[in-house]
């Protein structure tokens, strides 16, 4: 049986968004190549109910058969278990592909995968044409680069990249045969497991998380004018984030730094002042709904990517936005 | 204890990033050369668990000659030795290259012990493979977890926090084990000058390992992606935009 | 987005210090509708201002760089953009501690008061976490200080618009340049067209590519400065300036260190030179940081680290401070090391401004706006105009290597004699060859290898003893021989033969250019064919331009002789004063004559035997300041009867490829005469002096008028010529300073040893005071040197009226100590020979 396997994780009960993605981008090669779409769930505890249910409902993504991974030493995550149960259904048949959302954990599951099987794994994968040789794109750079390669393999084992392909809707009623795997965990499998989630730890907005980030650059002109942007951001409940040459010049801690080696930003807005807009930060804030661009100079890069722009001076600009917001948030 | 940090070295790059008349490599003319940011963080883990705990601390990377700039920079920070598995400076695929650290780790392990502790990035910057170091664990026997942004040593046990949707995924690995750390877990101190001069001083094992038959992916070749432009909507000139500025944020569900 | 105006009276390109600085006092003189284009954004482009250190060192021996730095410190303390924080120069060496000397002699001269040289101990107290024990002094200067040279440039761009007069346009590259027939015409970018008769390129490291758009050429290469920025220091911390000490020039390792915040930035010119092509900088997108803060290269600057941990190690040692920023900046660096500005020789209308340093760009940017308007810029800024340089001066390989050898001596201790060493010899008399049999030691002039004394003529010096005035001391006797003076000995007592081929020569010719020359010259040009006019040229305030000789060979045929050194310069006065309706043309025929020089009391009997009696050479047949053909062994040579040494003599203008049977056949008929080969040493200094004869940019400069410098004549020819209305005006008033001679009546330093000053040095009231002249102006040594037939060290200089009585008694300070002098001429007589009997035997 030739086919394109997916690994696909829930979250409260549904298919994760990645996942929806890494399900479009397996069903189009499923289409490709003319294989079978199946998909590997893995729960295990109090999960299992819910994750069969969803398996089931992976039919209306055109899923045939859903794999659904269960058994003892799947209560707490536990990479290389999880691995163990996905290895397993990847044993039971010949897929051609084996295709995984880029999350943290579908990425180390699917290299563990790949590790024990002696395959390779491309990661951050955007497209794939079946074939004798099966020709990928993926990202590299975090997507300010993409790389034309040759994956081989038996099966290819590849992550999608985020956001980087349409998310599969799926379709009503749609039900796929569900197929229950026993995992074989071993003891060694679960050496690293998750022992606790720790909610309180993440004090403060984190960038990464932060619907609003107010962004400081070059154009803040010394590491005492980021006082505004702090005093910006703690009016709108934001995260403050700042450009490589604002670390480089030591204006700015490094953790602060968004971009490709930085952090990835997903806000509603993202505040830009004085950020000339250089390639490797865009692609730390390209997941930013909008961008609202504050710059005295409308022919920086940046403005080709903003949404909205007050063209000044940011040392003027930002105190006025402040003091407008508490203005209008003190008069209710 | 002894810990071990893998790194690798890749191009500091500017604003935007060229190829190569090839298109097989960026072009790096202009360009200076770090430990990948990720790696950057594990070196400075690295120095910070065996300034706590005491120990050795080693650094090793796969690549160019050129790369013992980087194995310096980590010793300029407090790494106490350096291994570098010299390469003629082409692409290795993830599997060559976890199986050429897996082998030399042996080496290394096979003469002085093992290590408690290899910390390893969670991607490499260029290629953004996301598995080497889980190669490696899997190669080696040794638990791995990855995307990890806050590590402590707790006698035998290694406790290791990711970030998750609203909060936090706690880990406990048993040592010796094998960690891919994140930007953020710390934030890398600079070198000082004596400890430049330090670095420049000391003696860089290092060997030319067996290239393994590729595993791919297999390059072709790189291109930029098609850039989007956004129309942009001018809120206004200078502090007098303010009052706009702020309908917009309302309008957005910000304020 | 960003189009730009389609029409401009003049377009600035480059918006970092220099451009913002250019359109500021472009609009300050009367300027309106300026563009100003940059590619990158602002108020940071990506060019080299942005990673400027930005601190200001006042004192360089050069008059012009400094007068530029100090109007610059001015200008950037009235926007309110400069910390005067003090600067120190410290010594670790001997050596060190005589140039500092130095430097408080070149303050004194220029103005800037208030320097003095302190004690390690003194160092420490400022400065407290250096290391005093491995220095032994320091030159403190207290003006010293750092500007927001980002945010001056702003103020300035806001200025300009504020009086109406600049449109900015930022983020628009130049593509091209238009010139017609010789005109710039317009710009053209990426974003539109813009029509404009004058163009200043302003774009520092990227001037020479620029430039070629329009077929000019600005010569210099981008080269590395590396830097490094540690930090957070402990002793800092609590820092509100950003920068609470004064700033440390460690002068023999070629490294400053100063405060940066909660910093200390270390920058080096110590390393090795790193050259690049204005082609080869990255484009903004593609730069890590900017185009111009390329990536540092860690090995260069090594030993850098350990001169800087040995001057500061509680700092620079301290295992917490981390390097937080290392680059490799690039620069600009010219073949002589000088700014280039004005009007590019190639293109009218087209400007530069470029290869200028942050501390003296306002000054510049002052002066190059006054030029452009009205021709006067009040500081002369002849050492770094673009039209100094010839042709060789332009390729690649005589910028790269000039550039290199010149970058570490940025703070080096420079000789004011000291040769270029790389890139020789490039041009060579016809009787090169034979300057070597002599054993010449060779100088550069132009370009030219100028025979400065000949080493055969060491013999002499047995003849002349203790009259070639022996130096003692290392400093004067480098790049010096008292062989010098013995030939001037030997040329006074019998005759010499100097070789001069450097001068630059210009045939004027066609029926427009007596009016042309007239038009150009203070003296009369209309005189009969066969005479010969010394003459000097003014700007439109009066000042003095240039120096030189007009020979009229025919009615409508002139040849300007004027100087190598400004050969080029001057060439461009005399086009640009070319009619434009072509009646009259210039041809620059200095590589096709050469000349040689027969001095001497014996020089009538050399040149007789020399020519075979074929030509009347008497006083009478062959008066002075007049030419006449005259054949030399078959070969038809010009003669011209005139003196730059105070001798009887010739100038002999011979066809270059026969000028070697021309100096042999001399050199026979010489020596039944005793004629010697004579260097430049002697004809350029000692026998000039001695007869009070001024150079330009010595005695020469636009800062100086013709009453002033005694050369004003009884009459004013009636033909109107450039400065003549201000000349007229000057002569009316009473001058501010007399140009005198001195002589040093006692060269005895307080060691004993005998000293010997070179130039430049203040001259000084008995109590020690500098004396100022009405306008301001200090009274410093202009010329300076051996007068071996009167038994004196001269030296000439400015002096006040009420100072320049002769007799007077006053000091001139030479490293530290001070020398009495007398002021034995007040005015142009010679000192030797008053009455010209010589000249006119």
């Amino acid at each position: 049986m030739s086919g394109i396997l997916v690994f696909v994780e829930t979250a409260d009960g549904s298919v994760d968004r990645l996942s929806a993605e890494a399900l479009g981008f397996a069903a189009g090669l499923a289409k490709a190549s003319a294989g079978a779409l199946d998909a590997v769930v893995v729960a295990g505890g109090e999960e299992v109910a819910s994750a069969e249910s969803v398996a089931a409902g992976l039919g209306g993504y055109g899923v045939a058969t859903a794999h659904l991974v269960t058994g003892d030493g799947l209560q707490a995550y536990a990479p290389a278990a999880w691995a163990a149960g996905v290895a397993a259904v990847v044993a039971t048949g010949s897929y051609d592909a084996v295709v995984a959302p880029g999350s943290d954990r579908a990425t180390e599951i699917l290299a563990q995968v790949a590790a024990r099987t002696g395959q390779p794994m491309a990661a951050n994968v955007v497209s794939a044409e079946p074939g004798g040789q099966w020709r990928i794109t993926r990202q590299r750079w975090a997507g300010s680069l993409l790389e034309d390669a040759v994956l081989d393999g038996a099966p290819r084992f590849m992550t999608v990249a985020p956001h980087a392909v349409a998310a599969l809707e799926p379709v009503a009623g749609g039900q796929a045969t569900v197929a229950r795997v026993a995992a074989p965990v071993t003891d060694a499998d679960l050496r690293a497991r998750v022992v606790g989630r720790d909610v309180a730890a993440g004090a403060g907005v984190s960038l990464a998380d932060a619907k609003v980030v107010v962004g400081g650059g070059r154009g803040m002109g010394s590491a005492e004018a980021f006082a505004m942007l702090d005093d910006l951001a703690s009016v709108l409940g934001a995260a403050v984030g700042v450009s490589r040459v604002a670390t480089s010049l030591g204006w700015r801690p490094h953790a602060q730094q968004i971009g490709q080696t930085g952090t990835r930003i997903a806000p509603d807005l993202y505040i830009a002042c004085g950020i000339s807009g250089a390639i490797q930060h865009i692609v730390g804030a390209k997941a930013a709904k909008r961008i609202l661009v504050i710059n005295t100079d409308p022919e920086a890069p940046i403005f080709r990517r903003a949404s909205y722009a007050v063209i000044g001076d940011v040392h003027a600009v930002v105190p006025a936005i402040t003091a407008e917001v508490r203005r209008v948030k003190g008069g209710g | 204890m002894r810990i071990l940090a893998l790194v690798k070295r890749v191009p500091a790059t500017g604003g935007r990033i060229g190829l190569t008349d090839d298109g097989r490599a960026i072009d790096t003319r202009y360009l200076g050369f770090v430990v990948s940011p990720h790696e950057e963080c594990a070196v400075e883990e690295a120095v910070r668990l065996i300034e706590a705990n005491g120990g050795e601390s080693a650094v090793m990377t796969l690549g160019p000659a050129e790369a013992a700039d980087q194995l310096r920079d980590a010793l300029a920070i407090g790494v106490d030795r350096a291994v570098l598995l010299e390469t003629d400076g082409s692409d290795w695929d993830p599997m060559a290259t976890s199986a050429a650290l897996t082998e030399a780790i042996r080496r290394l392990e096979a003469a002085d012990g093992p290590f408690d502790l290899i910390l390893v990035g969670n991607e490499s910057a260029d290629s953004g493979g996301y598995q080497v170091g889980i190669r490696v664990a899997v190669a080696l026997d040794r638990p791995v977890v990855t995307g990890i942004k806050a590590l402590e040593i707790d006698g035998g046990t290694a406790r290791a926090r990711r970030q998750v949707s609203g909060g936090w995924d706690v880990f406990e690995l048993p040592l010796p084990a094998v960690v891919g750390v994140r930007e953020g877990i710390n934030l890398p101190r600079y070198p000082s000058v004596p400890g430049r001069l330090r670095a420049k001083k000391k003696e860089i094992d290092t060997t030319s390992p067996e290239h393994a038959s590729a595993g791919g992916p297999t390059l072709d070749r790189l291109k930029l992606p098609v850039e989007q432009e956004a129309q942009v909507e001018i809120l206004g000139n200078g502090p007098e935009a303010a009052p706009r500025v702020v309908e917009v944020l309302r309008e957005i569900g910000v304020v | 987005m960003g189009a730009v105006p389609a029409r401009a009276d003049v377009v600035v390109i480059g918006a970092g210090i220099v451009g913002n600085s250019m359109v500021y006092h472009l609009a300050e003189q009367g300027w309106r509708n300026i563009v100003l284009l940059e590619k990158g954004p602002l108020p940071s482009p990506g060019g080299s201002t942005g990673h400027a250190s930005n601190f200001i060192f006042l004192t360089d021996h050069s008059k012009e760089m400094t007068a530029f730095t100090v109007d610059s410190a001015r200008q950037y303390r009235e926007l309110g953009v400069y910390d005067e924080t003090g600067g120190i120069e410290v010594a670790r060496n001997p050596e060190r501690m005589e140039e500092l000397k130095r430097r408080v002699a070149s303050s004194t001269s220029w103005g800037i008061d208030g320097v003095r040289l302190v004690t390690p101990a003194e160092v420490k107290e400022m400065v407290p976490f250096i290391d005093e024990s491995i220095i032994l002094g320091g030159f403190y200067s207290p003006g010293v200080g750092i500007v927001d040279s980002l945010q001056a440039g702003t103020l300035m761009r806001e200025k300009a618009q504020a009086m109406g007069a600049l449109t900015v346009a930022a983020g628009v590259e130049v593509t091209g340049i238009d010139v017609v027939d010789g005109h710039v015409r317009g710009v053209r970018t990426d974003q539109g067209d813009i029509a404009a008769d004058t163009v200043v390129i302003a774009c520092g490291v990227w001037s020479p590519r620029i430039a070629r758009m329009a077929g000019a050429s600005i010569p210099l290469t981008p080269a590395v400065h590396q830097m490094i920025d540690i930090g957070p220091v402990p002793q800092f911390e609590n820092t509100t300036k950003e920068v609470g000490f004064p700033i440390v020039r460690d002068m023999d390792t070629n490294m400053y260190e100063r405060q940066h915040g909660t910093g200390f930035e270390i920058g080096s010119y110590a390393h090795r030179p790193i050259l690049m092509d204005a082609d080869d900088i990255p484009s903004i997108e593609a730069s890590a940081l900017s185009p111009t803060m390329l990536p540092f290269t860690k090995e260069d600057f090594d030993p850098q680290l350990e001169d800087s941990l040995e001057l500061f190690p509680e700092i620079v040692g301290d295992e917490s401070v981390g390097v937080k920023l290392a680059i490799n900046g690039l620069l600009s660096l010219t073949p002589d090391g000088n700014p280039i500005i004005g009007e590019t020789p190639e293109v009218k209308g087209l400007w530069s401004a470029a290869a200028i340093w942050i501390k003296e760009a306002p000054g510049i940017a002052k002066a190059v706006a006054e030029w452009m308007t009205t021709g006067k810029p009040e500081i002369d800024p002849h050492g770094s105009d673009i039209a100094r340089f010839y042709d060789h001066h332009k390729t690649d390989q005589h910028i790269k290597a000039r550039a290199s050898e010149g970058f570490n001596k940025t703070y080096g201790i420079v000789h004011p004699q000291e040769q270029w060493l790389s890139n020789r010899p490039i041009r060579l008399s016809p009787a090169y060859d034979r300057h070597v049999e002599l054993g010449a030691e060779f100088f550069e002039a132009a370009g030219w290898e100028r025979p400065y004394w000949y080493g055969t003529n060491e013999s002499l010096l047995g003849e002349y003893g203790d009259r070639v005035m022996p130096r003692e001391a290392e400093w004067e006797s480098r790049w010096w021989s008292p062989i010098i003076n013995a030939e001037h000995l030997a040329m006074r007592d019998r005759a010499g033969l100097v070789d001069l081929s450097a001068f630059a020569i210009f045939d004027i010719t066609g029926p427009g250019a007596l009016a042309a020359l007239e038009r150009l010259c203070v003296n009369k040009i209309d005189v009969a064919p066969g005479k010969t006019v010394y003459t000097p040229l003014l700007n439109a305030a009066g000042g003095i331009l240039a120096d030189l000789t007009v020979m009229r060979l025919a009615h409508d045929h002139f040849r300007v002789v004027t100087g190598g050194g400004m050969g080029m310069r001057d060439r461009k006065i005399f086009q640009d004063a070319m009619p434009a309706d072509g009646t009259a043309q210039l041809h620059d025929v200095t590589n096709a004559y050469t000349t040689f020089g027969l001095w001497g009391p014996r020089a009538r009997d050399i040149l007789g035997a020399a020519s075979d009696g074929s030509a009347d050479i008497s006083h009478k047949g062959f008066p002075f300041l007049t030419t006449k053909t005259i054949d030399i062994d078959g070969v038809r040579t010009l003669a011209s009867r005139i003196s730059y040494v105070g001798e009887l003599g010739w100038e002999i203008y011979v066809p270059i490829e026969q000028g070697l049977r021309v100096w042999d056949a001399i050199w026979r008929a010489g020596q039944p005469h005793g004629l010697a080969p004579v260097g430049i040493g002697t004809y350029a200094v000692t026998s000039r002096l001695e007869k009070g004869y001024r150079a330009h940019g010595a005695e020469l400069e636009l800062d100086f008028d013709l009453v002033e410098a005694g050369m004003a004549r009884p009459t004013v020819k009636d033909a109107d010529f450039v400065g003549r209305e201000a000349y007229l005006k000057i002569r009316d008033e009473a001058p501010a300073a007399i140009l005198c001679t001195l002589t040093v009546d006692d060269n005895t330093s307080k060691s004993g040893v005998k000293r010997y000053m070179l130039g430049r040095e203040p001259i000084l009231a008995q109590d020690g005071s500098p004396l100022v002249d009405a306008k301001g102006r200090r009274s410093y040594v202009t010329s300076a040197g051996s007068g071996p037939s009167v038994g004196k060290h001269l030296l000439m200089s400015y002096l006040p009226p009420d100072q320049a009585v002769e007799g007077n008694k006053l000091l001139v300070e030479y490293f530290g100590e001070r020398y009495p002098v007398t002021v034995a001429v007040a005015g142009s007589r010679p000192l030797f020979d008053p009455e010209n009997e010589r000249i006119r035997s």
